[in-house]
């Protein structure tokens, strides 16, 4: 953090109209310097809107984009200090590895000596040491990403952008790819603003999570404090699977019919007129169904009132045959009060 | 029974392939290699001079003839004439093509190319003949000429020699400006196809990376799209190097390679010779596409 004042990136009122499409509306946005922040929302939500005004491929309607305070909304993108990794890469198919790392150096007349250090600490850094004479085609999915994030990382940008780049990958692959980029954010220390619309991907890699949804943001916080405190019904169901309660179910537990949610693995399914501590909320069901995971189980509970609850809970000491045959019985909730979360609505 | 045709055929698969591609086939090796075959060995023929009857026994005595001044004149011109049709073509087609490719919407994008070809439905006699019409001295574009008070100008490349004539109806300069109107389609279109495939998120990274458009374009573009520009050359320059209509309506007296070969094997009679004037532009052919072929031109096809 070098000058925690200065925001890396701050957005001022921006709104981005295509005709009467509102894909960005009044974003008001500070990242901090050095921060891993993601951008989480369902498509069309406006994130990639406001990932491509920060690098200079659309500009916004209305409102002002500020880098280090510097108003950058109107620059083209090659005069920002901003560089992106791109979905599908976008490597430069008709040049090396080697050529496509060093091409912003190239385009800034480094000295050869120098772009081939520096492409080499690149490759380094990407682990792929020894690919630069290949060409972008002879390379797996996985390696076109680290080449695509070392050409983006040679040219020390301010800000790096992110865009799904790891949507095209296979899942074992992506998990390592996760874990890859927060440790070459934490080593070269720069702004990461990552767009995603997969929220397990956002809760592992980020500092901040700014969840999005019809072109605005709903809710800025950490991973935490987003998934344990929604604050809207839409955070609670598009962050992690969530129980939204409502009405005359919601009215029994807490005394309000005001929307409220609740996690599945927060809840603890307990025998029929099991006790609980003084801060826990009792609630009394019947098991409708039963989906043995292996790794946990998922109950679909229906409480009084009339709501489904869904619970899961890890298999500690159960087998598949034990959990089955809860199916159909009577049983009685309890979770902690803290852990509810109002959402309104 | 058609149920029964169909598993028969389902069954094999190679029989499905020998009926799809067996009349083709044989048309290619018959008529077309056939042909060409028949006017190899007729350039091996020589005629006699003095019955005008072709002998049919091996000589490459009409071979040599190729090599007289006046034919040598003949090649050397229609391959200018080729290149130089080729090269104006490529930078004429190269903005329009990219603007239909990168910036144009939709609607815009189909009535632009509905524009390029749309000349290509109606006769090609028919478009020379009215060129010859807009060329003549009193035609459309003398009166622009004199409008924009160029005719100084006009007279004077009229003048020189090597490309002028009495008037642009009827001189190279013509027939230059009428060839590159006729194979500009021919450019546009595959240089569009490999602009097209270049995804607009290569333009974008480019920009990103520091890349100031003209440099975008130096770098990135052009490479991209010159396999492109290298198969609409095939088609302008093979085109040009055949073609003996426009020399016949536009030219003047100067034979090109088409004419000559046009005139050999009528008035002339002498089929051998015609055969053997051909076998130059094949070559010369031939050993383009290798060179294309070389630097990827056909992955734009």
């Amino acid at each position: 953090m070098t000058n925690p004042s200065t925001p890396a990136i701050r957005f001022d009122q921006v709104s981005r109209y295509f005709g009467e499409v509102k894909a960005v509306d009044h974003v008001e946005l500070e990242i901090g310097d050095g921060e891993f922040f993601s951008m989480l929302g369902p498509s069309g939500s406006g994130k990639t809107t406001c990932l491509r005004m920060i690098a200079g491929f659309d500009t916004p309607t209305s409102g002002q984009i500020y880098l280090y305070g510097q108003d950058v909304s109107n620059l083209p993108p090659y005069e920002r200090s901003v560089n992106t990794v791109f979905q599908d890469y976008a490597l430069f198919p008709h040049m090396t590895v080697g050529d496509n790392i060093a091409y912003g150096l190239m385009i800034k007349k480094v000295s050869k000596p120098e772009q081939k250090k520096r492409v080499a600490e690149m490759l380094e850094l990407v682990k792929l040491s020894g690919f630069a004479g290949r060409k972008p085609s002879q390379l797996s999915g996985g390696q076109r990403q680290r080449v695509a994030l070392a050409r983006a990382l040679i040219n020390h940008p301010k800000v790096l952008l992110l865009d799904e780049p790891l949507g095209a990958l296979d899942l074992k692959l992506r998990q390592q790819m996760q874990v890859e980029l927060k440790s070459i954010q934490q080593r070269v220390g720069i702004t990461f603003i990552f767009v995603t619309h997969d929220q397990e991907e956002a809760l592992t890699m980020s500092d901040r999570i700014a969840v999005f949804n019809e072109g605005k943001i709903i809710q800025i916080g950490s991973p935490a404090e987003i998934y344990e405190k929604p604050a809207s019904p839409f955070v609670a169901s598009f962050v992690g699977t969530s129980n939204l309660v409502s009405g005359e179910a919601a009215k029994r537990i807490t005394g309000s019919e005001q929307m409220f949610s609740i996690r599945p693995e927060k809840i603890h399914l307990g025998s029929e007129n099991s006790a609980a501590d003084k801060d826990m909320i009792s609630v009394d069901g019947v098991v409708r169904d039963v989906v043995y995971l292996g790794l946990f189980t998922r109950y679909l509970v229906e409480i009084e009132g009339g709501t489904d609850l869904v619970v899961v809970e890890q298999n500690l000491k159960t087998t598949s045959m034990d959990v089955l045959s809860v199916r159909g019985q009577k049983v009685r909730l309890h979770w902690h009060k803290d852990h509810i979360s109002r959402v309104g609505g | 029974m058609l149920n029964r045709a169909s598993t028969y055929l389902y069954q094999r698969p190679k029989l499905i392939l020998a009926l799809l591609l067996g009349p083709p086939m044989i048309y290619m090796l018959v008529v077309y290699l056939g042909s060409l075959f028949a006017l190899l060995v007729n350039s091996f023929y020589a005629i006699d001079g003095f019955t005008g009857q072709i002998v049919r026994k091996f000589t490459l005595s009409t071979y040599a003839q190729i090599f007289s001044i006046a034919n040598r004149e003949i090649f050397f011109r229609t391959a200018g004439m080729a290149a130089a049709v080729t090269v104006v073509d490529a930078l004429l087609a190269f903005p329009l093509a990219y603007y239909i490719a990168k910036f144009s919407s939709p609607r815009i994008k189909t009535w632009l190319l509905i524009a390029v070809t749309l000349p290509l439905w109606s006769s090609y006699l028919v478009r020379v003949y009215a060129w010859k019409l807009i060329l003549a001295k009193e035609g459309i574009l003398s009166w622009f000429i004199n409008l924009l008070q160029l005719d100084g100008l006009l007279n004077w490349l009229l003048s020189i020699e090597s490309i002028g004539g009495s008037s642009l109806a009827i001189s190279p300069l013509g027939m230059f400006i009428v060839f590159i109107y006729i194979w500009l389609p021919y450019m546009i279109i595959p240089i569009q196809t490999s602009l097209e495939r270049v995804p607009k998120s290569l333009l974008e990274a480019s920009s990103d990376l520091g890349a100031k458009p003209l440099q975008t374009f130096r770098t990135v573009i052009l490479p991209l799209a010159f396999p492109g520009v290298v198969a609409g050359s095939i088609f302008t320059f093979s085109l040009t190097l055949g073609d003996f209509i426009i020399p016949l309506a536009i030219g003047n007296s100067k034979f090109f390679i088409g004419q000559a070969v046009y005139s050999y094997q009528g008035t002339g009679g002498n089929v051998p010779l015609a055969a053997a004037m051909t076998m130059g532009p094949v070559v010369i052919m031939v050993i383009y596409l290798l060179i294309a072929r070389r630097l990827g031109a056909f992955d734009a096809l």
